[in-house]
């Protein structure tokens, strides 16, 4: 019987020089580092889009001209709080995720 | 054509590019990561047909873990001494393909990455190597936090005097890093390169921009891009930005281009703020004392007047947005 | 067409080889004793007899990088370098193959230092044994210009895509002038389907290359390579073949010399085997039993057709031109007694090392090996017999 492998692929079945394919980061869920998640107060959002722009993970989604927002995908926001941090609007609250 | 008479097209708030990220989610950077934030930032302003090379490090290990990847460009990574070597070949390869007409016709930007390591210690003669060859797609970014992070924060020769790193530790013969960081846009400068500038994801548009018309120059460019690391400096996470902002508004890291040997000081900072202030934020910096601070000081304003000075040398009328 | 020798130098022999393969990047560093392979390469391009991109890098380490990177965006990539070069580039030779970027290179060999030295022996060849390319030995001048032709059409095999040296000994063989013959560059065209890489970094299709493996996965990693690099012989041999067939040149993974009825077989591989050759030729009219088994696919090493190449040797005398550092044998006798031992007819193998740093090799060393091979107990000797050390 063979030995048991922690291996996650099989020799055969690797790609040809051991490439990956683009973006496939994406099936990866850094969401779960998270301790704090960002709370937004649309209210209080003018749409500047600094949230967007700083975020290091690029978890926020431009939701469009009639809806004015920025939504951060909490499938893989961090929770860093730079979104926060640079609100000018201070309208984004980073709350405790409960444990 | 003269660099500074290139044409390219600048980012503003108007423009700015609000298509899916070219670095994808779902990398491995720490919470807060300065480095990785530039490169995303760096990336969406090249936009995905490019070609890019990473050095070994912090942003090559944690974008690219077998199976996966965040790369939406052709991306390839070979060591960690040789990002440089490797686009010039990717460079040359690509040039000689569309002269023969088995490539597309047209410019592909070959985008080398390396932390500040892989450039300024162990890359720096094959980035020397690079730039002195004159590639004509060629940008190198050096992505700067100070140290090597990767390996656990050991010191570099961009390392800033005073911080405290695993191999410059302060104790009691020792103020932590002995030396002042290696001045890596001169060396790149002193090439005779078209291109070089300094880059802060703080100033984003400015480091958008650059990243665009280091792309429409041809010949080599070089980028050195301010990477502050939560993990390195002790830095809380949420000021990645915020510690950008003070890096440039005390003088520690002052943006400017560098357009054919003529030097261009894109933000004039008359007052700034105490270097202190920006210490304080970091905990690699602790252990300094208030005449550390004031030597520091006089030794920041004395390299940010140099960059004035040259400015003023050969003045240049920067071109305008295409 | 029955085409005419020129008399050509070897390294000038190479560098027209990589002009008939229209090569479409070369990066290289000079050193002694590979120049004269790229002095004339930026030659063809300078004068537009080769439309390629010469890189003149700053090192060998850059050489490779460069290559590697070439190669991987699709040009046809070559470089060549002997000795320290090979060493400083000794990181990227190892990384080359996992990443099946097909570059082809010259290895003009030269003994490593200390101390420096800038003559030939194998030891630059074997401090990279183990990195996963295919490497040939040429004997002769035609020899390095075919191999240099079949190398590039080996590597770019998408059933291989896998980098390719060829050794080229320093000086006794890449600096002397030989009558070669240089093919139409329509009949290289011909044999040389154009590059069609396996792993290409390309916009319109956007891969990663070089990605960073956990336990989890390296293993498998390291395996895939080696399993290409084992396969790959198939299509080294097919190559062979079809090259023999259209150029009228047959070249077998193991060529043998005088092997019929041979009680003792030389071993060796590069060009020592044409001095190998008169030698035996003198010995064997003597009556001595004796024949030369000549390895030109060092790796992946051609077990079968090895072990059927001296096939009925009471004794093979493996005569390398490496001196391992403090193991019992050199390396060809290495591989060769280690998959020697489990054969039912074993041979008596000995190991002779001669020629090293440029040392020369006579045909009384080989009628010296021959003899010492022949005493009786010779095979249980525990190491290496150093040929003219003078100690």
């Amino acid at each position: 019987m063979p030995r048991e492998t922690d291996a996650i692929m099989k020799v055969k079945d690797l790609p040809p020089g051991f490439t990956a394919e683009p973006g496939s980061t994406l099936e990866f869920k850094t969401g779960d580092w998270r301790s704090a998640r960002p709370v937004l107060d649309r209210e209080k959002c003018i749409y500047c889009g600094f949230c967007y722009i700083y975020c290091p993970d690029g978890v926020y989604q431009d939701m469009g001209k009639d809806e004015k927002w920025f939504k951060p995908d909490l499938d893989y926001c961090k929770g860093c709080g730079v979104c926060a941090q640079e609100c000018p609007k201070k309208c984004i609250e980073m709350v405790l995720e409960e444990v | 054509m003269r660099a500074y008479e290139t044409p390219f097209e600048k980012v503003t708030a108007k423009t700015f590019p609000k298509g899916p990220d070219v670095l994808a989610s779902g990398h491995r950077a720490c919470q807060g990561c300065g480095e990785v934030l530039a490169l995303r930032l760096l990336l969406k302003a090249l936009g995905p047909e490019i070609i890019c090379v990473s050095a070994t490090g912090c942003m090559e290990v944690c974008t690219a873990p077998f199976p996966q990847s965040a790369w939406r460009t052709p991306w390839i990574h070979v060591a960690f001494e040789n990002a440089a070597a490797v686009a010039a070949g990717v460079e040359s390869a690509v040039g000689i393909l569309r002269r023969k007409k088995r490539g597309p016709d047209r410019r592909i930007p070959v985008v080398a990455i390396a932390g500040d390591g892989g450039t300024a210690d162990i890359g720096i003669q094959a980035l020397s190597g690079a730039l002195e060859r004159g590639h004509e797609d060629f940008i190198y970014i050096c992505l700067d936090n100070e140290a090597y992070m990767n390996t656990g924060i050991q010191r570099s020769s961009e390392t800033p005097f005073g911080a405290n790193t695993t191999t410059s530790p302060s104790g009691k013969r020792s103020k932590g890093q002995s030396t002042w960081k290696k001045d890596m846009p001169a060396i790149a400068a002193a090439h005779g390169v078209p291109y070089v500038a300094t880059a802060n994801p703080a100033f984003h548009l400015d480091l958008m921009s650059k990243a665009r018309r280091a792309a429409a120059i041809e010949g080599p460019a070089y980028l050195h891009v301010y990477s502050s690391c939560p993990t390195g400096w002790r830095l809380k996470p949420e000021l990645a930005v915020t510690i950008g902002k003070l890096a440039v508004n005390t003088r520690i890291f002052p943006l400017y281009e560098v357009l054919d040997g003529r030097y261009v000081l894109n933000r004039k900072v008359d007052s700034p703020v105490p270097v202190s202030e920006y210490f304080k934020l970091q905990g690699r910096f602790r252990h300094l004392k208030e005449e550390d601070y004031g030597y520091i000081q006089a030794r920041v304003n004395e390299e940010y007047e140099k960059i004035v000075k040259l400015a003023e040398t050969f003045p240049v009328e920067l071109q305008a947005a295409s | 067409m029955p085409a005419k020798p020129i008399g050509l130098e070897v390294s000038l022999a190479v560098a027209e080889a990589v002009r008939l393969c229209d090569a479409d990047v070369v990066a290289a560093y000079p050193i002694t004793p590979q120049t004269h392979i790229v002095e004339h390469l930026s030659e063809l391009v300078a004068d537009g007899k080769l439309d390629a991109a010469y890189i003149p890098v700053e090192s060998e380490q850059s050489a490779m990088s460069s290559c590697i990177g070439s190669a991987a965006a699709g040009a046809r990539t070559f470089t060549a370098t002997s000795s320290q070069g090979l060493a400083l580039m000794n990181e990227m030779v190892y990384i080359a193959p996992t990443l099946r970027t097909p570059v082809v290179m010259a290895i003009v060999n030269r003994a490593l230092s200390a101390p420096i030295n800038i003559w030939n022996d194998h030891s630059d060849i074997m401090s990279v044994r183990d990195a996963g390319w295919i490497a040939l030995f040429a004997e002769n001048g035609q020899e390095a210009l075919d191999l240099t032709i079949l190398a590039f059409r080996i590597a770019e095999d998408r059933r291989v895509s896998l980098p390719v040296s060829i050794n080229i000994d320093g000086f006794t063989l890449s600096h002397f002038i030989e009558p070669v013959i240089l093919p139409e560059i329509e009949e290289v065209a011909a044999f040389l389907p154009p590059f069609d890489p396996l792993v290409k970094l390309d916009i319109a299709k956007p891969i990663s290359m070089g990605l960073l493996a956990m336990p989890e996965s390296y293993t498998e990693a390291r395996k895939a390579t080696d399993d290409v690099l084992l396969g790959s012989k198939a299509v080294v041999k097919e190559a062979f073949a079809d090259f023999g067939k259209r150029f009228g040149r047959e070249y077998r993974t193991v060529e043998t010399y005088r092997t019929e009825g041979a009680e003792t077989v030389l071993v060796m591989m590069g060009s020592i085997a044409e001095t190998a050759m008169t030698a035996v030729d003198e010995m064997r009219a003597q009556g001595e039993k004796v024949g030369i088994a000549r390895i030109r696919l060092w790796r992946p090493f051609p077990v079968e057709e090895f072990k059927a190449a001296v096939a009925g040797a009471r004794r093979l005398a493996v005569i390398d031109r490496h001196l391992v550092m403090g193991a019992p044998d050199g390396p060809v006798a290495l591989e060769i007694k280690s998959l020697m031992y489990a054969d039912e007819r074993r041979p008596e193998i000995t190991n002779y090392i001669v020629g090293l740093g440029g040392r020369d090799v006579t045909r009384e060393d080989f009628k010296y090996i021959t003899k010492k091979a022949q005493e009786p107990g010779a095979h249980v000797r525990p190491r290496y017999d150093l040929v003219g050390v003078w100690e």
